[in-house]
């Protein structure tokens, strides 16, 4: 028994000893035990050393023997243990990445997960292991494939999207047709060629070949061009050809591998050529199609959930994947079709949903695409090192030379052609920038890998120059576009974000849709906001419909996703509303405690909450501004030169032009009035809801308006110009010390505070009880109506 | 006179908008650089005409003789045939409906300032010249333009804009005027309160005043934005690539200011 043991020990230890020095490594772990597991297959396994008799109670043969309670069974988890390793490790890859800041603007995040990849096939590779059979095809098209292409279509930036269609749709579409088979065609001229050895590569092989090369993922190109803010219409490009590209290559690339099926057992004629341009077509329209009508109908269906948000998420995902399967079903572009059918549902969706749903979606989408790339560049990273290669130098040579030419020669062809139909047509520089940007990635990686080995006995050099050809061109040409987009300087959207712009280009857009209806045109802009009206559903039931129908043109009109920030990696980090309630309601608990204690002015005092929560005074309108504007446009949250320092100061000093309240001098002999009016009014409990909500604000709304009497305002004109309201604040010291306490005291005060404090300014002599009442009845009706957003809901 | 012209109403509108060009050339005293002649092969009177009066050397003109033929049609169908337009017939166009800012853009076509007519007010009805002198607003930027050209337009554009914040033409947007703006663009949203709408609309009125005046002194109150203070707003965006109808897809553009 003792023996056992020992030998046990032992050759658990002999399998742990070389590769001691590495043992750092976390995935050495995971490496370490299949190892040891294997080895001591006969023994249950070596950690069992201080359990010597359960471990032979399992090992032993006697079944009548006890349970035993130490076991391990790694081949029962390998493959996702596995698998959660490799995530794990490219998470925390990332996480190093990104905290070295230079890092990120030096080369891609692709760039990284493929050294990530490599090293993890290097310790396969040396320790024997033999790598999870992550990829096969029904993996990759089933799992892995549609959360990426989920994730281009949701975060699509649906407006810049459509006002350049056209040139999209002409650049994506015949763009890869023209690569692939430009590729294929002259690989196989070379091929011909019988010095290079490569004669029993066929014409079918080159093309399916061609058409997997031609497969470009410019996700980090995206990522340069969003840093170096080019212009938007070239950024679109690229953006349309990442989006669309995918589905374009893989519908060529089903349809070659029915041919090459088809010919191994008999000759394709011409009928069957024609056959298969039919094909692509429908599988394309029928693709689509699919998407669309699934993108309706799970937009229909989040209008009805807002009793059950949680079930919001799913639907979005359930619908999507949905619309892939059931496309992928009848053999029709499942790629296409999830990407119809996000961009279509995506507007919808995005109104219907409650704020945390639509936080949820956005995340997981992030998180299940990046999840799935992560997988397949490790992958590619695995299957580098190792023996299933085939170095060909004639083939993988000219299949770099050919990417290169066949792409100048389609980027400069066909632009050549958009630019005569452009009313701001593309400049040589961004045609080269499009030329340069021909990144390949996981997808023709994944396409090569799947290639069935029984039809193309050559696999593994096409593999292999695959590879090549992503490695050269993710390491090269992805570190190499940032600075050549600096150097060429190419011409920039100088985008600021301001609530300014916002607005006057909101305006703009909705000016020059009123334009063109009066003309009677239908011009792109039509189409693009009155695509969706072409779906009127009057079968239903009328009245519903009807009403729906209205919200759903009216979301047409009221929000634009202005996202240009496509980052395949990350999400712009948000501050949400709900952080900056909390922020607030905390710092407010903090100024009562301090204020019960008695100090006078509470931040002075360095509370811990105090201390860490402080916010400059105006961040909470700020953030209430932000937040209706962020509400309203999808803006990302404010820029930092108005929350941050610039905040602070501007709160104080800069902005005369609206004069907040809490800066108001108040006589102290007016102190105590106004003291009793709001303990009366916000009592500790009421006391969130006065900071954040229109609602009850009375107390302010009276304490401002005895404020304001008593200041003396020359610079108010009330009646005549009532936008000129900037009240001083001289701030004078005497009146500062008999302000202090009020002060800290006081809720936040929001704009619309003093608003209404202006509007109702000529009624002056009125109670202030009544006015009170007043304006919490005008305001309940409000909430409830913005509480249930469904008309139909609130009809029944 | 011109063979082909097939009614007297057609040959009004083509004397009127002749006139328009002299008078507009006139206004402008220099010459832009002229575009290309509209293409031929339209069979139509109007173009027959146009291109026969005006070939090359005629600069700056906002839209080609197709684009204005187009436009004619349009206008006739909008003005149930009379010679001018009402505002009353902007109820005509459906889709104008369910636009927000319908009032303001209505609004803007008998604009006085907009039609060049005076510096403030409003004109009770207008005619075909007016309406072209309208949709000139929205011509898209040549590209062979050059510098000075482009601020120019931009310029141009960027006015009519400002007009339709400033409603009662006094030369500054005023925070009312901001509101009413905003409120009347996010009417077409029924979640939103009004005073979400105000409160985005003194923000950005804020935001105007940090950028436009920068440091104020405590005494000092931001009465507006001024026309030059949209100007500096409008910095970064290119208006010149994004203020622009595509009146049809029409092979030339010609340009002034």
């Amino acid at each position: 028994m003792t023996y056992r043991v020992g030998e046990a020990h032992s050759m658990g230890f002999q399998v742990f000893v070389p590769f001691s020095p590495w043992s750092w490594l976390l995935l050495l772990v995971a490496l370490k035990c299949p190892e040891a597991s294997s080895d001591l297959n006969e023994s249950t396994n070596s950690t069992a050393q201080r359990e010597p008799n359960v471990r032979f109670a399992a090992a032993g043969s006697e079944p009548d023997e006890k349970i035993s309670v130490f076991a391990l069974d790694y081949d029962y988890v390998q493959i996702p243990y596995e698998v959660t390793l490799w995530i794990l490790l490219a998470s925390l890859a990332k996480i190093g990445f990104h905290l070295y800041h230079r890092l990120p603007g030096l080369m891609p995040e692709s760039c990284l997960l493929i050294i990530v990849g490599a090293l993890v096939g290097a310790i396969i590779f040396g320790t024997d292991h033999k790598s999870p059979p992550v990829m096969d095809s029904s993996i990759y098209f089933l799992y892995l494939l549609p959360p990426i292409v989920l994730e281009g279509g949701y975060f699509m930036p649906t407006r810049p999207f459509f006002e350049n269609i056209g040139s999209i749709l002409w650049w994506a579409g015949l763009g890869a047709l023209i690569n692939a088979f430009g590729i294929g065609l002259s690989l196989y001229l070379i091929c011909q060629i019988k010095a290079f050895g490569l004669s029993d590569v066929n014409l079918l092989q080159n093309l399916l070949f061609g058409s997997l090369i031609s497969a470009v993922d410019p996700v980090a190109v995206l990522a340069v061009f969003e840093e170096a803010r080019v212009n938007e219409p070239l950024y679109m490009m690229i953006f349309g050809e990442a989006l669309l590209n995918d589905g374009i290559s893989v519908v060529l690339y089903n349809i070659l591998i029915a041919f090459t099926k088809m010919h191994k057992f008999e000759d394709i004629e011409p009928v069957d050529i024609l056959a298969g341009c039919a094909r692509f077509v429908i599988v394309g329209v029928g693709g689509v199609f699919f998407g669309v009508i699934f993108g309706f109908i799970s937009a229909f269906i989040t209008r009805f959930t807002q009793n059950i948000s949680a079930i919001e998420p799913l639907i979005v995902f359930m619908f999507s994947y949905l619309s892939y399967l059931a496309a992928e079903t009848l053999y029709l572009s499942g790629i296409l079709a999830i990407t119809a059918c996000a961009v279509t549902m995506k507007k919808y969706v995005e109104e219907n949903v409650s704020q945390t749903s639509y936080t949820t979606i956005k995340y997981f989408m992030k998180m299940l695409s990046s999840v799935s790339e992560t997988l397949i560049f490790i992958f590619m990273g695995v299957s580098t090192v190792g023996k299933n290669h085939e170095w060909n130098w004639a083939f993988i040579c000219f299949t770099l030379v050919f990417c290169q030419i066949w792409r100048a020669i389609s980027v400069f062809a066909l632009f050549y052609v958009s630019n005569q139909f452009r009313t701001f047509p593309f400049s040589i520089k961004d045609q080269c920038i499009i030329f340069y940007s021909g990144v390949r990635g996981a997808g023709s990686f994944s396409l090569a890998f799947l290639l069935p080995l029984s039809l193309f006995p050559r696999k593994k050099m096409f593999v292999t120059a695959t590879l090549v050809v992503i490695y050269f061109t993710v390491f090269i040409q992805g570190i190499t576009i940032g600075p050549l987009v600096r150097y060429l300087d190419v011409k920039k959207t100088n985008k600021k974000e301001s609530i300014n712009e916002e607005l006057h280009i909101r305006l703009m857009d909705h000016l020059k849709a009123g334009i063109e209806d009066v003309c009677g045109h239908w011009s792109h802009y039509q189409v693009r906001d009155k695509a969706q009206r072409i779906h009127r559903i009057k079968r239903l039931s009328p009245e519903d419909v009807e009403s729906m129908r209205d919200i759903l043109t009216r979301n047409m009109y009221q929000v634009r996703q202005r996202t240009l920030s496509y980052n395949k990696y990350n999400l712009k980090p948000q501050t949400s509303e709900k952080q900056a309630k909390e922020i607030l309601i905390r710092r407010q608990n903090t100024l009562r405690e301090s204020m019960r204690k008695g100090h006078s002015l509470p931040w002075g005092k360095p509370e811990d909450i105090g201390k860490k929560m402080f916010l400059p005074r105006r961040v909470g309108l700020i953030f209430r501004i932000t937040h209706c504007a962020s509400e309203l446009f999808s803006l990302r949250p404010y820029p930092t030169n108005l929350t941050g320092t610039s905040g602070r100061r501007a709160g104080t000093k800069n902005i005369r032009y609206l004069s907040f309240p809490y800066g108001h001098p108040q006589p102290a002999g007016r102190d105590t009035r106004v003291a009793e009016l709001t303990d009366n009014d916000s009592s500790d409990s009421e006391l969130p809801s006065i900071m954040f909500k229109a609602h009850s604000r009375a107390g302010i709304l009276q304490e401002r308006r005895l404020t304001q009497e008593i200041i003396p305002m020359k610079s108010l004109p009330r009646g005549g110009k009532p936008s000129h309201f900037g009240y001083q604040r001289n701030t004078s010291q005497e009146e500062h010390d008999g302000r202090g306490r009020r002060e800290a005291l006081r809720p936040k005060p929001l704009f619309h505070a003093v608003d209404e404090e202006f509007e109702s300014g000529e009624e002056s002599g009125e109670e202030t009880s009544a006015i009170r009442s007043r304006w919490s009845g005008e305001h309940r009706p409000t909430r409830q109506h913005h509480r249930s957003h469904s008309p139909l809901l609130q009809r029944k | 006179m011109t063979p082909g012209v097939h009614c007297q109403e057609e040959w009004d509108a083509l004397c009127r908008f002749l006139r328009l060009v002299v008078v507009g050339v006139a206004r402008l005293g220099s010459v832009g650089e002229c575009h290309q002649p509209p293409a031929g092969g339209s069979s139509s009177a109007v173009s027959d005409v146009f291109s026969l009066s005006f070939s090359p050397s005629l600069p700056c003109f906002p839209v080609s003789s197709d684009q204005i033929e187009q436009l004619h049609r349009r206008f006739k169908q909008l003005s149930g045939d009379q010679p001018t337009i009402r505002k009353e017939n902007f109820n005509n166009v459906p889709d104008l409906e369910l636009n927000p800012i319908r009032s303001k853009i209505v609004r803007a076509f008998f604009d006085n300032r907009n039609l060049r007519k005076g510096s403030s007010g409003l004109a009770d009805e207008i005619n075909f010249e007016d309406f072209l002198t309208i949709m000139s607003y929205f011509r898209p930027i040549d590209t062979t333009m050059d510098e000075e050209q482009v601020q120019l337009c931009r310029k141009e554009k960027l006015r009519f804009l400002f007009h339709m914040y400033d409603s009662d033409s006094d030369g500054r947007i005023t925070l009312e005027e901001y509101r009413n703006v905003v409120e009347e663009l996010l009417s077409g949203n029924p979640h939103i309160e009004k005073e979400s709408a105000r409160s985005i609309a003194d923000g950005a009125m804020m935001e105007a005043a940090s950028v436009c005046v920068g440091q104020m002194e405590p005494d000092q109150v931001y009465e507006g934005i001024t026309f030059d203070d949209f100007l500096k707003i409008w910095q970064g965006i290119d208006i010149e690539t994004k203020m622009h109808v595509r009146f049809l897809n029409m092979e030339t553009i010609a340009l002034c200011h």
